[in-house]
C-alpha cells in the first residue's frame, strides 16, 4: 500500500462525535454534512482541507456517540488518516472500518499546523516532512491492517459472502408476516 | 484461574474455556439492536449489496426514537425505510415511537445477564446494569453484526468502581456518574467499568443502568453490575426468562484481577452540575448555582424514566416555574408516560408549567422538538452537554439529576434542590 501524504490539521483534547457530525446537519446527505465538519472549533476546516490532508488531535479523539458520519464526513472530504494520542473506541472502529486509518501517536510538540505528514502503514512509520523527524507507530493487528488494504469492512464482508457455498441468509423473505 | 465478569461473558461468547485482556477473539452476538438513525437506512443498501439479510431477524431489536414524530420530509423518509425494513426483513421485535431503545430494551424482557448486546449506539452500555455485556458500534459494525452474528474485539481490562455509603436526600445514581466523569475521567477507551457496592446494591434497576449508561461518559465500553434478586426480580417483571444460577454465574470472582480500583463514598455527595461542555465539567451545585437559564429540560435514556419524572414532581409539585423560563419534559418510553398519568406525576409537572413532549432522543440527540438558539442556557437531565449537541453551536448546557433540573426550573437559574425537598417534608 503506498505511503499518504498530507498536511496536518491539528486540534486538541476532547473532540467529539458532536463536532465531527453536529446533529442539526445529520439528516443532510453525506457530502452535505461534511461541510459542517468541527465548523464550531474551526469554521475554515471543511472548506480549506484537500484530498491527502491528515486530522491530527490529542486525547480522546472521537468521544461520544456511535455515528458513523464522524468519520465518514472525514473520508469524505479527502483526510487520509488520523492521527491523535487517543482514541474513543467505537470512532476507531469506524474509522478502521470504513477504510480511514487511526493511528495513535501523541502529536505534542511533534505536529504542527500545516506541516507536511507522510504515513506508511505498511512500514508502520509517521514523518513530519517539515521537520526532517521520523518515528515509529503501533503495528495495526493483522486482521485490521488487512481490512485497511481492502479498504474497509464493507470489502471484507463481500469476499465473505462471495466465498463459494457461504451461505447466505436469504435476502429479504419477501411476503414474510407482517404481523 | 479467576476471572472477571467481562471475561467470563467473552469466553462463553467465543467459545474458549478462559480468555484474558488484549486477546482478540470472535463473539457471538445475542441480540443487535438499533434505532431509526443508525439502523435500517444505513443498513439496506449494504445488506443488498453483499446479498444477504439478517443472520437471525428473532435476534435483532430495532426502535424508532430519533426522528420521532417526524417534523419534516426527511425525517419521515428515515422513519418510512426504518418500517419497511422491519416489515420485509421480518423483525418481530420492532419498537415503533414506544420509546428510547435503551430503555425499551429492559422494559420488554430483551436483556438478561451474560448476554453479548451490540447497539448502534453508543448508550447501548445501559443495558450493562443486567450483568450483560452491552456496548454500541456504528453502522458498518453493525451491518456485519446483523448480516454475520458475530464481531471481532479485543478483551477488556475492567476498572471496578466501589461505591459505599447511602445517597443523601436529593442526590442520585446521576450526580454519581457526573462526580465520576470528573474524577476518574472520560478516557477510558477500551475498558470496561464494572460497579459494585451497597450503595450499587441498594439501588433499583432504574437507578442501576444511570450508572451503566453514563459509562459512555467514562469512555468504557460497557458499565457492567453483577446481577442479583433485583436484577432477576426486574427482568420476570417485565417478560424476561432468567435462571436463578445466573446470580452465581455472572460475577467476577473475589480475586479477579482489575486494571484500577476506585472507590466512592456516595454519603459525602452532593447534588452536582457540569458546566458546558463536558460532563467532566461538573462541580457541587453550589459552584454553579445562580446561573440564569432559558430552559430546563427532562429527556433521555438516562433522564426521563418513571423515577426521574417522580423526582422532578417531587420538587414541583404545588409549585410554579420561573416566568421566561420553560421546563420540557419528554418520557423516556410510552409506558413512562402512561404509569406517570396514573400515578399523579404527569399532572403535577403539566401543573407547574411543563410542558409534555413526545417521546424519544428529541433534542438530546439535537433532534425534533426542544433545541436551543445561539446564546441560550439549558439545564439538563441529559447525559451529554458536548458543544452543539442541543441546537445551535453556541448554545451552553448545563447537566443536572431530575431534582436539579426541576429546582432550576423553579427558580430560573441553577438551584440545589435539597431546600425544596426539605420544605416538602415540613409541610408533609
Amino acid at each position: 500500500m503506498s505511503a499518504r501524504e498530507g498536511r496536518a490539521w491539528v486540534f486538541g483534547d476532547g473532540i467529539d462525535t458532536d463536532l465531527l457530525a453536529p446533529g442539526y446537519a445529520m439528516k443532510k446527505s453525506p457530502a452535505e454534512l461534511a461541510k459542517h465538519t468541527l465548523e464550531a472549533v474551526d469554521p475554515h476546516f471543511a472548506a480549506h482541507i484537500k484530498p491527502g490532508d491528515m486530522l491530527v488531535a490529542g486525547a480522546d479523539l472521537g468521544i461520544g456517540s456511535s455515528r458513523e458520519q464522524a468519520a465518514i464526513s472525514l473520508k469524505t472530504l479527502g483526510v487520509s488518516a488520523v492521527i491523535a494520542k487517543s482514541f474513543a473506541r467505537i470512532f476507531y472502529r469506524n474509522c478502521m472500518n470504513i477504510g480511514l486509518p487511526a493511528i495513535q501517536f501523541d502529536p505534542a510538540g511533534r505536529i504542527h499546523p500545516g506541516d507536511q505528514l507522510r504515513l506508511d502503514l505498511a512500514a508502520g512509520r509517521l514523518s513530519n516532512l517539515a521537520t526532517g523527524k521520523t518515528w515509529p507507530v503501533p503495528a495495526l493487528p493483522p486482521h485490521l491492517m488487512t481490512m485497511i488494504e481492502r479498504g474497509g469492512l464493507m470489502a471484507s464482508l463481500t469476499a465473505r459472502f462471495a466465498k463459494p457455498g457461504a451461505a447466505a441468509h436469504p435476502p429479504r423473505p419477501q411476503g414474510a408476516s407482517h404481523d | 484461574m479467576a476471572a472477571t465478569l467481562v471475561e467470563k461473558i467473552m469466553a462463553r461468547a467465543a467459545g474458549r474455556d478462559t480468555v484474558s485482556p488484549g486477546d482478540i477473539v470472535t463473539i457471538a452476538v445475542d441480540l443487535a439492536m438499533a434505532h431509526d438513525s443508525s439502523g435500517p437506512r444505513r443498513w439496506q443498501a449494504r445488506l443488498e449489496a453483499l446479498g444477504t439479510g439478517l443472520w437471525d431477524p428473532d435476534r435483532v431489536v430495532i426502535v424508532s426514537d430519533h426522528y420521532v414524530p417526524a417534523v419534516d420530509a426527511e425525517s419521515a423518509a428515515i422513519l418510512q425505510v426504518t418500517r419497511t425494513f422491519a416489515r420485509d426483513y421480518g423483525v418481530k421485535n420492532f419498537y415503533d415511537m414506544k420509546g428510547i431503545c435503551h430503555v425499551i430494551l429492559p422494559e420488554n424482557g430483551h436483556v438478561k445477564p451474560g448476554m453479548v448486546i451490540a447497539g448502534g449506539d453508543s448508550h447501548t452500555t445501559n443495558a450493562g446494569a443486567f450483568g450483560a455485556y452491552a456496548a454500541g458500534f456504528g453502522a458498518t459494525d453493525m451491518t456485519a453484526i446483523v448480516a454475520t452474528g458475530e464481531t471481532w474485539t479485543v478483551v477488556p481490562e475492567t476498572i471496578r468502581v466501589n461505591i459505599s455509603g447511602a445517597l443523601g436526600d436529593g442526590v442520585t445514581a446521576k450526580d454519581i456518574m457526573l462526580a465520576l466523569c470528573r474524577d476518574l475521567g472520560m478516557g477510558h477507551h477500551f475498558k470496561v467499568i464494572e460497579y459494585g457496592g451497597p450503595c450499587v446494591d441498594a439501588m433499583d434497576m432504574e437507578g442501576r443502568t444511570v450508572l451503566s449508561n453514563m459509562a459512555a461518559e467514562l469512555g468504557a465500553e460497557t458499565g457492567l453490575i453483577a446481577p442479583d434478586e433485583t436484577t432477576l426480580a426486574h427482568i420476570r417483571a417485565h417478560g424476561g426468562v432468567v435462571e436463578d444460577e445466573a446470580i452465581q454465574r455472572w460475577r467476577s470472582d473475589p480475586d479477579a484481577a482489575y486494571a484500577k480500583v476506585f472507590n466512592l463514598d456516595a454519603s459525602a455527595l452532593s447534588p452536582q452540575v457540569a458546566a458546558p461542555h463536558s460532563p467532566a465539567n461538573s462541580a457541587d451545585v453550589g459552584v454553579h448555582a445562580g446561573a440564569r437559564i432559558d430552559q430546563a429540560y427532562i429527556g433521555a435514556c438516562v433522564g426521563a424514566k418513571l423515577s426521574d419524572l417522580r423526582m422532578a414532581a417531587a420538587v414541583l409539585k404545588g409549585r410554579r416555574i420561573a416566568p421566561g423560563v420553560r421546563l420540557l419534559v419528554a418520557p423516556a418510553s410510552s409506558r413512562v408516560t402512561a404509569a406517570a398519568a396514573r400515578d399523579g406525576t404527569l399532572e403535577a409537572l403539566v401543573e407547574a408549567g411543563a410542558v409534555v413532549l413526545a417521546s424519544g432522543c428529541g433534542a438530546c440527540a439535537g433532534l425534533g422538538a426542544g433545541l436551543l438558539a445561539a446564546g441560550e442556557v439549558c439545564i439538563s437531565s441529559t447525559n451529554r452537554n458536548f458543544k452543539g449537541r442541543m441546537g445551535h453551536k453556541d448554545a451552553s448546557v448545563y447537566l443536572g439529576s431530575p431534582y436539579t433540573v426541576a429546582a432550576s426550573a423553579l427558580e430560573g437559574r441553577i438551584a440545589d434542590p435539597r431546600p425544596f425537598l426539605k420544605d416538602r417534608r415540613a409541610v408533609a
